[in-house]
């Protein structure tokens, strides 16, 4: 496959999954905010934690100077100047894929183009009001659109680039939703473990599709470890970090050809440290700890794969022996 | 000639539904009975569902001048423009007979030119012209083809004469469109198409592949076929997706592209992959910023050695522009009768070159009744229509043409035909051209339809989707 076309259709899929999951913790923020008496201190310190997560805290404030719930929705969630936006995810997954449009099936590019065409139509006719609804929207839009994927695409290289792309993201993702926690403080060290503490935890699971599943796991109250164990290590929990990585390493197991070695084996040693590690590891290291070397472990491997596959030759090494390369193909 | 001269007004123009007593013709009688018996606002909300469609397919196109990604829908409308058997089968001979002719003119020109030598035309007008290509001389071809893809553009005046407007033998585009109206139609009308034997146009995508497989070079057994685009920018962008994946090969920009030791190949996942057919939507002077346009970003250094050394075939060869440009146009009739021997059976229209004296004079003097145009323009851009403009338009026009007269030609001011299409105010005619595409391998194959362009304001003659054109499904009934 051309080297082209599977780098858009990996980002394809890392951007609506990306827009997916900006959705998931807005709506976790929001839930949070529900959750606080002290509504002042709600504002500044809880909608902080969606800025911290995307990683763009300096380009809000540069806008609009303060902290509170509507701007900071606004910018997340609708606003073409923040990289990160759920509006900007969007309209890069559609521009990927209308680069490749030859690659999917043409449900899919109706699918991503009509998700485009109606979240402007939204902010041309609704403001910038960003509700639960638009949330549940989002998240639809992308479960429709992986849907329409599986259901009817080819399975080839394409469709392995995509859920590459989807998996990778998702296991960043989710390390930084679950990192949450970390960002929005607790009123003061006593509620830690108290009534506060358990909603936040709830709501977190609950952006993650994960409180049912938490219920039916452990039958008992909600506490950090578990909640740990869960979306880190639990391999049969769809969004956990462990059953991304098994994707990854299994999706990268069936791509044709050898010229993703290095990514392999990054994969493979990230995907076995999930597979074996103590849940109270993760604590005695520190939770937020533990997910920032994830996510940097997980930006390697991306880098990885974009060395082996995605890159055109001369972008890496023009020094490069060109009749080995050529070896390779006859 | 004479019908060329009438004044372009719909009451005068041949109306391809209605006889002049006002009954409507056979093959449009199953239209008129079901599509104009429906209430106006049914066929409104047609209409809109037909735009929704497109809008949802991201059928669209960009539209130079406009701010860069700018996409813009091409107006669809919903009534057909319906051809019966006998007179597509002798539009199908005409065009069969005139592209033959133009790959025999483009491998002769490119080899001994016996034109030229016989005095058919003047050797300055093929080795002067900007479009011929040097490079391209002496270099064989596989089955001698050199327009794979053509699209003719014709316009009809009357019962029984077409006119050739253009031949496109560069990068014809418009076919997508043949194929998503006639998917549109169907969608919208399915009774219609039970009711009336419509010849399909859905597998021109596998008659191009076969087109392309037989033009691969003469050793390779079992081509490998890409389509190039030069990007996401481009007008026909969603074309050239659409094409690469309807016949299931990659779609590849300039930048994909490599050249090795007179090869072509592209970057794949799985490293190197060789070329051997390259149906490319790029024009000639970017396809390889070492021979052309150095400042070229599109292109693949190398490419034309690699294409001189018969290591890969190009689609449409380079160096076709020479045969399609307006001022060779002239010479096509006479490029039939010298090399198949045979009488033209598409006219073209009567054309004045302004780099002669007498035909400058008189085109000077009758500039409120002609057509100008540049001879290498296209797009509808930059022409003048005497009969619609102002005294200033014309005025302003004369000085760019006595600016460089060579760079003009004139025609008469056809009436086109008229077909019925849907309006404000109800079902009107409006005037029509016709592109049918013409695809050349070992053997030479016509599609049943083609691309309708309609213009969709009262009167105009301006038929290019950037001026307000449409275009509508063309049916072409079988027997």
């Amino acid at each position: 496959m051309l080297s082209r076309t599977a780098s858009h259709l990996f980002w394809m899929a890392r951007y609506i999954e990306r827009a997916e999951n900006t959705a998931r913790v807005l709506d976790v923020t929001h839930r949070t905010a529900l959750l606080s008496n002290d509504r002042e201190e709600a504002e500044t310190n809880v909608w902080h934690a969606p800025l911290n997560i995307n990683g763009c805290t300096e380009t809000y404030l540069a806008k609009y100077q303060m902290i509170k719930k509507e701007y900071v929705t606004r910018f997340i969630a609708y606003d073409p100047d923040n990289f990160s936006s759920i509006y900007t995810s969007l309209m890069l997954a559609r521009e990927n894929a209308r680069s490749v449009r030859g690659a999917i099936t043409s449900e899919m590019w109706e699918s991503i183009n009509a998700t485009w065409l109606e979240i402007n139509r939204m902010m041309s006719s609704t403001g910038s009001e960003a509700q639960t609804c638009f949330f549940d929207w989002v998240k639809e839009r992308s479960h429709l659109f992986r849907g329409v994927t599986l259901g009817t695409m080819l399975k080839d290289d394409a469709l392995n680039f995509i859920r590459l792309g989807t998996f990778l993201e998702r296991a960043d993702n989710t390390a930084r939703i679950l990192d949450v926690k970390y960002h929005i403080l607790l009123p003061s060290v006593k509620d830690v473990g108290g009534a506060a503490d358990y909603y936040q935890w709830g709501a977190l699971l609950n952006s993650v599709s994960a409180f049912e599943a938490y219920r039916k796991i452990y039958r008992d109250v909600i506490t950090p470890q578990r909640v740990a164990e869960l979306l880190i290590l639990r391999a049969d929990m769809p969004r956990s970090l462990h059953a991304c990585l098994n994707e990854v390493e299994t999706t990268l197991e069936m791509i044709n050809g050898i010229s993703g070695r290095e990514a392999r084996r990054r994969a493979g040693a990230l995907h076995a440290s999930l597979h074996f590690e103590h849940k109270e590891n993760i604590f005695k290291k520190g939770l937020h700890e533990y997910l920032t070397e994830f996510l940097e472990k997980t930006d390697d491997l991306s880098r990885e794969i974009h060395t082996g596959y995605l890159a055109r030759r001369d972008e890496i090494a023009a020094s490069a022996a060109p009749q080995r390369t050529f070896a390779q193909v006859q | 000639m004479e019908n060329a001269k009438h004044k372009p007004s719909s009451s005068i123009a041949f109306n391809e539904m209605l006889t002049e007593t006002g009954a409507v013709r056979d093959h449009y009688r199953d239209i008129a009975a079901q599509l104009f018996a429906l209430p106006m606002e049914d066929l409104s909300q047609k209409q809109r569902e037909a735009e929704i469609l497109f809008r949802r397919m991201g059928i669209t196109f960009a539209v130079y001048g406009e701010a860069a990604g700018t996409e813009r829908l091409i107006p669809f409308d919903i009534v057909p423009r319906v051809f019966c058997a006998a007179e597509w089968e002798r539009l199908k001979q005409g065009l069969l007979q005139r592209v033959h002719a133009l790959n025999a003119f483009l491998h002769d020109i490119y080899h001994e030119q016996h034109i030229i030598q016989a005095g058919i035309i003047p050797a300055h007008q093929i080795l002067k012209n900007k479009l011929y290509r040097p490079e391209m001389q002496g270099v064989n071809l596989p089955n001698k083809i050199y327009a794979h893809i053509a699209g003719i553009d014709l316009v009809r005046i009357s019962e029984n004469d077409f006119y050739v407007l253009e031949d496109n033998l560069r990068t014809p585009s418009g076919v997508s469109y043949m194929l998503e109206n006639r998917k549109t139609m169907m969608r919208l009308f399915p009774d219609l198409f039970s009711d009336n034997a419509v010849a399909p146009v859905e597998h021109y995508p596998l008659m191009l592949l076969d087109s392309l497989r037989e033009s691969a070079p003469v050793d390779c057994s079992d081509p490998v076929i890409v389509v190039m685009t030069p990007g996401p920018y481009n007008s026909a962008y969603f074309e050239h997706a659409f094409l690469a994946s309807q016949m299931g090969v990659e779609l590849v920009e300039g930048k994909d592209l490599f050249v090795h030791e007179h090869k072509v190949y592209m970057h794949t996942t799985e490293g190197p992959q060789r070329i051997d057919v390259i149906y490319r939507r790029v024009d000639d002077d970017f396809l390889d910023p070492t021979v052309f346009r150095p400042d070229s970003g599109l292109g693949v250094p190398g490419l034309v050695d690699a294409y001189r050394h018969g290591n890969v075939s190009l689609a449409n060869a380079i160096g076709t522009g020479v045969a399609d440009d307006k001022s060779t146009y002239t010479y096509v009739p006479d490029m039939i009768s010298f090399y198949l021997d045979e009488t033209p059976i598409l006219s073209n229209v009567p054309t004045w070159h302004l780099d002669k004296q007498e035909d400058m004079a008189y085109v000077l003097a009758h500039l409120s009744e002609l057509v100008v145009k540049e001879a290498q323009g296209s797009g509808g851009y930059g022409m003048l229509i005497g009969p619609t403009s102002t005294q200033r338009e014309i005025a302003a026009y004369r000085q760019r043409i006595l600016a460089a007269p060579e760079n003009f030609i004139a025609q008469p001011t056809l009436a086109l035909s008229t077909c019925p299409t849907l309006v404000e105010a109800g079902i009107a005619p409006r005037h029509v051209d016709l592109r049918p595409f013409v695809l050349s391998g070992k053997e030479i194959r016509l599609m049943p339809g083609g691309l309708t362009r309609v213009a969709l304001i009262e009167n105009s003659l301006i038929v290019n989707s950037s001026q307000g054109g449409g275009t509508k499904d063309t049916w072409v009934l079988e027997d």
